[in-house]
């Protein structure tokens, strides 16, 4: 009798705990990945005008068949302007996510080591920004970079330089801008780590004889792992994708895949070869991605 | 000052091992250990037992140099300290719930201090591989903390605190992690490895049993003080004040009054009756005085003591008070009586059960005759 009550509670959690996993999982079937089958589904038809949607299955005299244009995936990988705009994409959220990790993590250290009555106002100061528009905070790194922008105005009225420096729609201003917008997505998950680690660890690495340089490399670094591979795909992920900051600040050197993906759909509107842009750039997100879940994994497993 | 130049300081044979002078600790204003003064021998496994919040573990952290004094010295071989880093001192601690290094082995986490002074690696493998066999690990080389059991990562931490040979291992509530099982045999095992290598030892613990158990001197603390110092028995069985007395096992205290005042005996009067003290205390007459009876030294029984049950005739009529048992629990070796005396004291009483069935049983609600030792009282004065 108990047990018989035991066992309809336990499927009644059962089911209920399924319908809380279904919810998220309904919501990823639904937003991510119906359209990306919709848009993988295009990259496979061919071009036709103003109609994305392609047929991509016929039959004629009972005789289905199945169409599957490949060709915009080998023009992608054939086509030096893809693979280099992919290798530019990547190399330039690569270096975002390295010069935000350098910057990032003294910060989220110094953040997490501070008193925990000021936490709250230094955890302020790196929110703070996303509450102006991200365009316009873009926007005035235009007025800063400049040629008769505000650092040239300082650093020629200061005596540094006689000409103005050509900063604006370089690498460098590309790199700043995404630096700046990207940083707290660094921080922000590096310091929840660091902030939870516990003290004794250092106070036990120097108590063994550790100075705090070795201390730092030995255990600090290697204890916030996670924090600075959650950090970095924060970084890297939406960097490689990236269409505006390159728009406002890059030049004609920071060619990146967002700005391809934009031509092809609203100058050549070709929507299967978008589409089929859109699959690889999915792609290499996700391979890092994969990587960073397997990790996690093997992490979890190891507790 | 440099590690080296403590390592080789001159010890005299009179001069303590570790020299604790005038130590002074504030937070805010508020006195964390307020002047301390005390000297630890080499070899000794020195306690500091007190309740939370009584300064023992800001104590242990000065020694360890985690925390800076405020002012006083810390001599340790005749040099003092105060001011060298954690990582420079010869001190090695093994931290309460042990701080392992979660991302390193059990092997690399004995290492590491050791690595961390330049030894090479076919010496550090040495020492490592002694060390785990000293706390019998060997085969756990490999895995990482979170996969031993509790006794075991304890067993680590020793491991760590002492691959380093410190000339001074301090201990943090070493056993605290442990259930009271495994902690009693782990008591034996720790003290025994800590003889054997021969380190001098300084532990905090809140856990008086661990104290008695495993230290050979305890000092008993009590906001930011050292109230008493000494070996085990004698904190016992002569404590120097209400507090010690009462914070070490239990105690019946009686407030009384000086009556009679003689070299060789005493007489105090309390509520409960007169108290015969068969040695001079320091005090005059009149003076207030608490009198501090053990249970265990407690005999009760349903007659009146006998002339032959008393250890001397001058003790006849004094130590002695009669009561109802109100309570009385049974734990087995003992049963513990509570006796509301007719002064309307409760005295609280233990006998051992030495044999399997007492020839009287004393049950609830009974009148019984309570009588104790002149020689087992201990008058406390302040």
């Amino acid at each position: 009798m108990k047990k018989a009550l035991m066992h309809a509670l336990s499927l009644r959690w059962m089911t209920g705990r399924r319908v809380v996993i279904a919810v998220p999982f309904l919501w990823l079937t639904v937003a991510f990945l119906v359209p990306f089958l919709i848009v993988m589904r295009i990259s496979f038809t061919e071009s036709d005008g103003g109609n994305p949607f392609g047929t991509l299955m016929t039959m004629v005299d009972g005789v289905i068949t199945l169409k599957v244009k490949i060709s915009n995936y080998l023009f992608i990988a054939q086509d030096d302007l893809y693979v280099l705009t992919y290798l530019s994409s990547i190399k330039f959220a690569a270096i975002t996510t390295v010069l935000c990790l350098i910057i990032g993590y003294p910060f989220a250290y110094f953040m997490a080591r501070s008193r925990s009555t000021v936490r709250p106002v230094l955890m302020m100061m790196v929110m703070l920004p996303f509450w102006t528009s991200f365009l316009l905070r873009i926007y005035a790194w235009k007025g800063i970079l400049a040629n008769n922008g505000i650092l040239n105005h300082i650093l020629m009225s200061v005596g540094v330089i006689a000409e103005p420096l050509h900063l604006m729609n370089t690498q460098f201003s590309l790199i700043i801008g995404m630096v700046y917008a990207y940083l707290p997505f660094m921080i922000l998950p590096l310091y929840a780590n660091l902030v939870k680690m516990d003290i004794r660890f250092l106070e036990a690495a120097a108590d063994l004889g550790a100075t705090p340089v070795q201390t730092f490399w030995r255990i600090t670094v290697p204890l916030s792992k996670s924090g600075i591979i959650a950090g970095s795909m924060l970084v890297f992920i939406p960097a490689v994708g990236e269409y505006v900051i390159p728009e406002l600040l890059g030049g004609p050197e920071t060619l990146m895949i967002g700005h391809v993906l934009w031509d092809e759909f609203f100058t050549n509107n070709d929507w299967p070869m978008a589409s089929s842009v859109t699959v690889v750039v999915i792609l290499l997100i996700l391979v890092p991605m994969a990587i960073f879940n397997k990790y996690k994994a093997e992490q979890e497993a190891r507790r | 000052m440099n590690k080296a130049s403590i390592v080789t300081s001159v010890r005299d044979a009179d001069q303590p091992f570790l020299a604790i002078r005038n130590l002074v600790k504030s937070f805010d204003g508020v006195r964390a250990v307020d002047d301390i003064s005390v000297s630890i021998h080499k070899g000794e496994i020195f306690a500091l037992l007190g309740s939370s919040g009584c300064g023992k573990s800001t104590l242990l952290r000065m020694l360890a140099g985690f925390e800076t004094p405020t002012s006083g010295q810390i001599l340790l071989g005749g040099q003092n300290i105060v001011s060298v880093p954690p990582y420079q001192r010869p001190i090695n601690m093994m931290f309460q719930s042990y701080a392992l290094f979660p991302h390193l082995s059990v092997w690399d986490n004995v290492a590491f201090g050791l690595r961390r002074d330049g030894m090479p690696e076919d010496q550090v493998a040495e020492r490592v591989k002694k060390m785990l066999d000293l706390v019998q690990l060997a085969k756990y080389g490999k895995r990482k903390p979170h996969q031993l059991s509790g006794g075991q990562q304890q067993r680590v931490a020793l491991a760590r605190s002492l691959a380093k040979r410190p000339q001074l291992l301090l201990l943090d509530e070493p056993l605290g992690a442990l259930d009271k099982k495994l902690r009693e045999q782990t008591q034996m095992e720790l003290v025994s490895i800590i003889e054997e290598v021969g380190v001098t030892c300084v532990m905090v613990t809140h856990d008086q049993d661990e104290a008695m158990s495993m230290a050979t001197r305890i000092a008993i603390m009590s906001e930011g003080r050292i109230l008493q110092v000494g070996a085990p028995d004698e904190i016992y069985e002569t404590p120097n004040c209400r507090f010690v007395a009462d914070f070490i096992g239990s105690v019946n205290m009686f407030e009384g009054r000086v009556v009679v005042d003689c070299p060789d005996h005493v007489i105090v009067e309390s509520p409960e009756g007169k108290h015969y003290i068969n040695h001079g205390i320091t005090g005059t007459m009149g003076m207030e005085v608490a009198i501090a009876v053990r249970p265990e030294k407690i005999c009760i029984q349903l007659e009146a003591p006998t002339d032959q049950q008393r250890a001397s005739l001058a003790e006849q009529g004094y130590n002695q008070a009669s009561g109802v048992i109100t309570a009385l629990a049974y734990f087995g070796n003992e049963t513990r009586y509570h006796v509301r005396l007719d002064s309307g004291m409760d005295l609280r009483v233990s006998r051992t059960n030495a044999a399997r069935h007492q020839a009287t049983t004393l049950e609830r609600d009974m009148r019984v005759h309570a009588w104790w030792d002149g020689s087992d009282i201990v008058a406390l004065t302040n």
